[in-house]
This record gives structure tokens, C-alpha cells and sequence, in this order.
């Protein structure tokens, strides 16, 4: 495995049986190099080297050992290079460095009025410079956008008041289907069903938050996790009302007040005058979305400053001070958790009308999952540190796909889209470990005596939950 | 009376496994307050090794004597298995130690996501079928209703899952209560700074509390794969939610807590799919989790949290 290459980040004492001899560096290096290609051969026996498949008449192995040894070399050699180039800084002081207080990006106005300068002009920037595959970056614009509003949503739940919540894909599902079944049962529009399928995400957030209030985080996160799952089994074998695995499909397009984004007489581009041209749908759907994820934002802002945020803040900090103080604590976390829910319910419902077609696949816990490593990567709390997240995973992950020139270095039978995940899955380790307070790692306190300035992610309390 | 016994069976040597499971995930969060994500993904590490090695035993050495090769098995898978789970500890775990709540649980669903797309990609996305091994049981009793003839059978598979289970459990609570070992681990999880003031080592008991929970979850994967017969890269994420709801509802941090939790998550599923729906068993194993939460919001045999001020 090639994650094995750190195997002992910082915690690396004077080795104590050599005594006054001082190991030299180069052996050093070479040591735990070996123990780490051994630790790689010893994992990847069973994976690497040998291979179980399905042949007539049961099952087979077979060897692969050119593989196996090459992780080996490769961990040898990653270990090697890591202990002589990287390591090398804090050698034989066994202290760890302190130099990652700072963050990443100034997580100022200056950064925030920039990417929304960007934001709102994206799309003409990628039709004026990338002519040919405008279309492919303006989609990936809008899932990533999407992506962006679900993490700012996420963010009022376990950013702000500090609630761990694993289910949240629970109410994005919720909104989705009560577009997608309104739109079949009920032939709703999408703006129709924008508010309807809101207020339904809160009205869920508020029936299941309601049980679970008493329990601390990480009860809450396994009931909260339950009841995601526990939606999606549903939504799987209720067949008759919500189509069961199969879905829902031919979700309406969402209109531009009342004109259709598309081809013929009395759609948007005929009133408008301007010729047909299938890039404005994408155009229209990322406006939505852009506006949608802004009004999360702004909401999210401005709440901070009333006293439900302030609340739901003092509420993460420290909550026995909280009741004292005289705060319900109770109506505080449902409100934080319904709030949370609608920007997920508006969130699905957009989804919905931008697929055109829902399955419960896409609500899985993995989902959930990502969202909250957004959440938490581009550090609670922090606006602009969720932005930079989502672009990050979720443009990496898309990114990934377009890796078809390996084909050439390893031969047409190695399928690079199959790697996405594992590397999805290294990055949020690295990342999480290189910076655990999240790649902002300052945060803008919402309550201040004089002067506003950043403070470090370290004085904020992460929330306990309880 | 025969169907209720046959399912009685049932659901406990599913409980079993589940509850094998569970220690993993009660005893980490027991020692550093973290949900071991990845630990379901182990246990399918552990089930693929146990396949593997089955299959070199079997087809590539020529060893037919079953219990052998079903003992050199799980010896192979546990020796294995626990150092996968000690890699991740080292890797995801351990920088992040004294680092916020949300970090460690950040890389162990980063970790879990890892494990399972390596062995996709390794082993292939398909299923690996094995015939059942072990055949034949013991016919607890036969009645016969409209429907016909209706056996209690308890099989051997399910003896041996159930007595080992049992073997295990007893193996295990003496561990924690009479070794060293098993006091460090108590000292490190009633106060980690204390106990490494009074000399305990306090990485190293943690790593081996991750072995531990890592050789228990081998145990369980071997006997998962010689019960269903099918295994794939997916079956940890179930598996684990499963084990960790048991662990939940028995009272996170609690060894018996986790046993009686798995049971009982296993009886619920077999019930619920013999006598109501199949489709809805985990809905009603989650509905019973969230109830009884409700009441008693540490669960069964957890000691309830004091809070501090």
C-alpha cells in the first residue's frame, strides 16, 4: 500500500538501544525503509500477489508476484525518500514541528469576494476560453456547486451548533423525492416544489432530531447514520409509491419564468432572440445553483448574528454552560438541525431537476460521508474552507476520470476511473492528517469586544455534541 | 415451536458474529473515544484472507483434512488481519491523537473507503462463491403443520460459530479483567495521561487493543464466509453499521454491553425477516436502536455518562 511510505510521522525517539552511538542518518532511513516494504509485503500478500477469481467449477488463485514486489520497492523506496528529504527537518529533537498554525489560504473578505467574482462569471469564462469542452466544465461547476450548498448546510449542523450528524444525505434524499414524486404524482414544476421540498427536509430534520436530542455525539451520530439508512431502505422497497430501486425519472427541467430552456416556439432562447444552443440549459442550472448556494451562505451569515447562532455557537462551545445561561437547548439544536435539513431538502431538489432522474443509489451513507469530509477538510466552521474542500475532492474526483492517457503507460486493461475512490479515499487521510484542523485553519469569530480579526482554529470549540 | 426454535438458532449465530465484531468497535472507542470506521472493512479484509488462504491450502498445498486447514486458516487470517489493523491505527489514528473529536473519525471513513476500493481493485468486484464446507447438523426437533413437515436443525456450522463465539467471549473477558494487558488497557481508558504517568505504555496498549479488535474481526470473517458462502469487497460496510448499532445498543465501551447488543441485533434482523418482511429487518433493527436510546440514552449496560463541568 502506498499510504504505508509514513509510518511513523513524528513520534520517532532516539532509538534507545544503540546508547551514546548516534545512528546515522542514511542507516537510520534505511532501517525503517525495510521494516515498511516488509509491512507493505506482509498487507499486500493476500492482495497484491495473490488474486482469487471466479473459474468454472469454484475458484482459483493466481500469483501476481511482479506486483507484489513492486509495492514492495515502491513503499521501500517512498519510506527512504520521506525519511531522508522530509523527515530530515525535526531529526534526532524528536519534536514536532509547529509550524502549521498558518493558513493555507487568508480566509479574508479579500478571498471570498474574489471566488464569487470568479463564481459569477464562470460560465462565460469557460465559454469564452475552453470552446470545446465549456459544456463538461460548467456541469462539473454545477456538482461541484452543489456540493459547496450541501457543505454550507452540513456546516450549520456540525460547524455551528456542533451536532455530528452522519445522516445528512437523509434530507438531500428527502428533497429530491418530494420533487421527483410531486413532479409524477402531482405534475409540479421545480419552483413549485423548491419551497414544498425545503419545508419537508425540515419537517424531517425536526421529527428525527426530535427523538434524539438527549443522546451525546457519537449516539447521535450512529442514530442520525441509522436514519439515513433507514430512508434509503425505504425508498428501496416501497416499489409502488417511490419506484423502488428503479427510481424515479423524467423529472421536469426547471423553467425561466415560465419559458422552457430548450429548442422551439415560446422557449427562452425564442423569446430572447438568441439561436438554440444546448449550453444555455447548463448555463441556467448553474445560475440556480449558484444562487441557491448563496442564499445558504447568506443565511447561514446573517443567522450568526442573531441570537439563534449565537446560541447554536455557545451551544458547541460548552453546552452545561448554555442551559445555565438559560438557553434552550432543545429548541436550539432542533432548529439548527431542521435549517440544516431544509438547505439539504432545496439542495435534492435541484439535483433532482438537474439529473432529470433519482434512484436511492445516490443517497448513500458514502454521500453522507463525503459531505461531512468537506465539512470538516475545509475546516468547521469556515465558509470559504467548504468551497475550497469541494473544489478540491470533488473536482479531483472528476478529474480523476480524465486519467485514460495511463492506458498507454499500463496497458488497455487498467481501467484508471477504477482508482477514483482509492485515491479519494488516500486524500482524505493525508489531508485530515497533514492539517486535522481542516485546510482553513483560522476562523472569524462571530462575537467580538472591539476589533474583528481571525482567530486559530484551535481556540474553537469542534463541538462534543452532548 | 419448531420454526421459532430454528430461527431462535439463527439469529444467535448471526448475533455471534455480529457481536465478534462489536468488542472491535467498543473496546477502540472504549481506549480513545473514537468509531472505528474502517474496523467492518477488517473484518471483509479478514474474510478475502481466509478465502485465500482456504483456496492455497486446498488447491495449491493438497491438504484435504478440513479442521487443519480450517485452523491454519484462521491462524493465517488472524496473524494477517492484525496488522492491517495495526497499519491503519499507525497511519490514520495515531498522528491524529490529541488532535479534535472530528479528525480521527474524518480518516477512519477515509480509511474504510481505502480498504474497501483496494480490494475491488485488487480482487475484482465480483462475488467469490465458496461451497459450504460444513455440512450436516444435529435435528433438534420435527413437527409437522399444514405446511409440512417442519424441522429445528441446528447445524455444525452453527455450533462451531456459536461455541467459538462463547470460547472466545470468556477468553477475552478474562484477558481484560486478570492480565496485564487487559489492565493497562482499563488504565488507559479510564485516564490516558494518568496511566502513562504510572508507566503504562500507552501507544503500545493501543495499538494492541486495535490487534485485538483486528483478530476478533478475523474470526468473524472466517466464519462469515464459511456461513454464507459468499463474500465481496461490500460486505464490511454492512456488517460494520450492523456491529456498530449492536455496539451502540449494548452501551459503547461495554465488552458484555457489545456481546448482548450483537445478539440482540441479530435475533431482531432473524425475527423480523421470519415473521414480518426481509426487505425491512434493518429498518427494524435501526427502529429498535433509536428506541432504545430514547430510554436509555447510553444504552443497555453502558454507565452513564457524568458530565463534567
Amino acid at each position: 500500500m502506498a499510504g504505508a511510505g509514513q509510518v511513523s510521522t513524528g513520534t520517532t525517539p532516539n532509538s534507545p538501544k544503540s546508547g551514546a552511538i548516534p545512528e546515522s542518518r542514511m542507516a537510520r532511513a534505511l532501517r525503517e525503509a525495510s521494516i515498511a516494504g516488509a509491512l507493505a509485503g506482509v498487507l499486500g500478500f493476500f492482495f497484491l500477489a495473490l488474486r482469487t477469481d471466479i473459474v468454472t467449477g469454484g475458484l482459483e488463485v493466481t500469483t501476481r508476484w511482479g506486483l507484489w514486489l513492486a509495492a514492495i520497492g515502491i513503499v521501500f523506496a517512498g519510506r527512504l525518500a520521506l525519511n531522508l528529504f522530509y523527515f530530515g527537518r525535526d531529526w534526532g529533537g524528536g519534536k514536532a514541528t509547529k509550524s502549521a498554525a498558518r493558513a493555507v489560504l487568508p480566509s479574508g473578505k479579500l478571498v471570498g469576494r474574489a471566488a464569487l467574482a470568479f463564481a459569477l462569471v464562470l460560465p462565460f469564462f469557460f465559454m469564452a476560453f475552453f470552446p470545446n469542452k465549456d459544456r463538461q466544465y460548467i456541469d462539473l461547476s454545477i456538482l461541484i456547486m452543489t456540493y459547496v450548498m450541501l457543505g454550507w448546510g452540513l456546516n450549520i449542523v456540525v460547524g455551528l451548533a456542533g451536532l455530528l450528524d452522519l445522516g445528512y444525505v437523509a434530507f438531500y434524499a428527502v428533497g429530491a423525492y418530494s420533487f421527483g414524486l410531486s413532479a409524477q404524482y402531482l405534475g409540479f414544476g421545480f419552483w413549485m416544489a423548491l419551497p414544498m421540498a425545503g419545508l419537508l427536509a425540515a419537517t424531517w430534520g425536526l421529527i428525527l432530531g426530535f427523538p434524539v436530542l438527549r443522546l451525546r455525539g457519537d449516539y447521535l451520530a450512529i442514530v442520525t447514520l441509522a436514519f439515513g439508512e433507514m430512508i434509503r431502505i425505504v425508498l428501496i422497497n416501497w416499489n409502488d409509491f417511490t419506484g423502488g430501486p428503479n427510481g424515479i425519472s423524467g423529472i421536469p427541467k426547471p423553467t425561466f419564468f415560465g419559458l422552457e430552456i430548450g429548442r422551439g416556439e415560446g422557449s427562452f432562447g425564442d423569446v430572447f432572440g438568441l439561436p438554440y444552443d444546448p449550453i444555455h440549459r447548463f448555463v441556467f442550472l448553474y445560475y440556480i445553483i449558484l444562487a441557491l448556494a448563496l442564499l445558504t451562505n447568506f443565511v447561514t451569515m446573517r443567522l450568526r448574528r442573531l441570537p439563534i447562532g449565537r446560541a447554536w455557537e455557545a451551544l458547541r462551545e460548552d453546552e452545561i454552560a448554555c442551559r445555565s445561561l438559560g438557553i434552550n437547548t432543545r429548541n436550539t439544536k432542533l432548529s439548527a438541525f431542521s435549517i440544516g435539513a431544509m438547505f439539504a431538502g432545496f439542495a435534492g431538489s435541484f439535483f433532482a431537476t438537474r439529473q432529470g432522474f433519482i434512484s436511492p443509489e445516490s443517497f448513500t451513507f458514502l454521500e453522507s460521508a463525503i459531505i461531512l469530509a468537506i465539512v470538516v477538510l475545509g475546516g468547521l466552521g469556515s465558509q470559504i474552507g467548504i468551497v475550497i474542500a469541494s473544489v478540491v475532492m470533488i473536482g479531483g474526483i472528476e478529474m480523476l476520470r480524465n486519467l485514460d492517457f495511463l492506458k498507454h503507460i499500463f496497458g488497455p486493461s487498467f481501467e484508471p476511473s477504477e482508482y477514483r475512490m482509492l485515491i479519494f479515499g488516500l486524500a482524505m487521510v493525508v489531508i485530515m492528517v497533514w492539517k486535522p484542523r481542516g485546510l482553513v485553519s483560522t476562523r472569524e469569530p462571530s462575537a467580538t469586544l472591539k476589533e474583528k480579526k481571525l482567530i486559530g482554529a484551535d481556540q474553537v470549540a469542534q463541538g462534543e455534541g452532548h | 415451536m419448531e420454526y421459532f426454535v430454528q430461527q431462535l438458532i439463527n439469529g444467535l449465530t448471526l448475533g455471534s458474529i455480529y457481536g465478534l465484531i462489536a468488542i472491535g468497535y467498543t473496546m477502540v472507542y472504549g481506549i480513545i473515544g473514537m468509531i472505528n470506521f474502517a474496523h467492518g472493512d477488517i473484518f471483509m479484509i479478514a474474510a478475502f484472507i481466509a478465502l485465500a488462504t482456504f483456496l492455497v491450502l486446498t488447491t495449491v498445498l493438497g491438504i484435504t483434512f478440513l479442521p487443519l486447514v480450517l485452523m491454519l486458516a484462521l491462524i493465517v487470517s488472524m496473524f494477517f488481519t492484525s496488522a492491517w489493523g495495526w497499519t491503519v491505527e499507525r497511519l490514520a489514528y495515531r498522528p491524529l491523537r490529541g488532535s479534535f473529536r472530528l479528525a480521527p473519525l474524518i480518516t477512519a471513513i477515509g480509511m474504510s473507503i481505502v480498504l474497501q476500493n483496494f480490494v475491488q481493485v485488487t480482487q475484482g468486484a465480483r462475488v467469490k462463491p465458496l461451497p459450504p464446507q460444513i455440512q450436516g447438523g444435529l435435528e433438534l426437533m420435527s413437527g409437522s403443520t399444514d405446511a409440512g413437515t417442519i424441522n429445528a436443525q441446528l447445524s455444525y456450522m452453527q455450533m462451531i460459530i456459536i461455541a467459538t463465539t462463547f470460547v472466545l467471549m470468556i477468553a477475552f473477558s478474562l484477558l481484560i479483567s486478570k492480565t496485564p494487558l487487559g489492565r493497562a488497557q482499563r488504565a488507559c481508558e479510564q485516564d490516558r495521561k494518568m496511566a502513562s504517568l504510572l508507566g503504562v505504555n500507552v501507544d503500545r496498549t493501543i495499538s494492541l487493543t486495535f490487534i485485538m479488535g483486528a483478530a476478533l474481526a478475523s474470526v468473524a470473517g472466517l466464519m462469515f464466509m464459511l456461513l454464507y458462502g459468499v463474500i465481496d469487497f461490500y460486505i464490511g460496510f454492512l456488517a460494520g453499521v450492523k456491529a456498530f448499532t449492536a455496539a451502540v445498543l449494548g452501551g459503547i465501551g461495554s465488552l458484555p454491553g457489545a456481546m448482548l447488543g450483537g445478539l440482540l441485533i441479530g435475533l431482531i434482523e432473524v425475527f423480523w425477516s421470519a415473521y414480518f418482511t426481509v426487505e425491512y429487518k434493518d429498518v427494524a433493527a435501526f427502529a429498535i436502536l433509536a428506541i432504545v436510546l430514547i430510554f436509555m440514552p447510553s444504552g443497555l449496560l453502558g454507565k452513564p455518562e457524568i458530565e463534567k463541568v
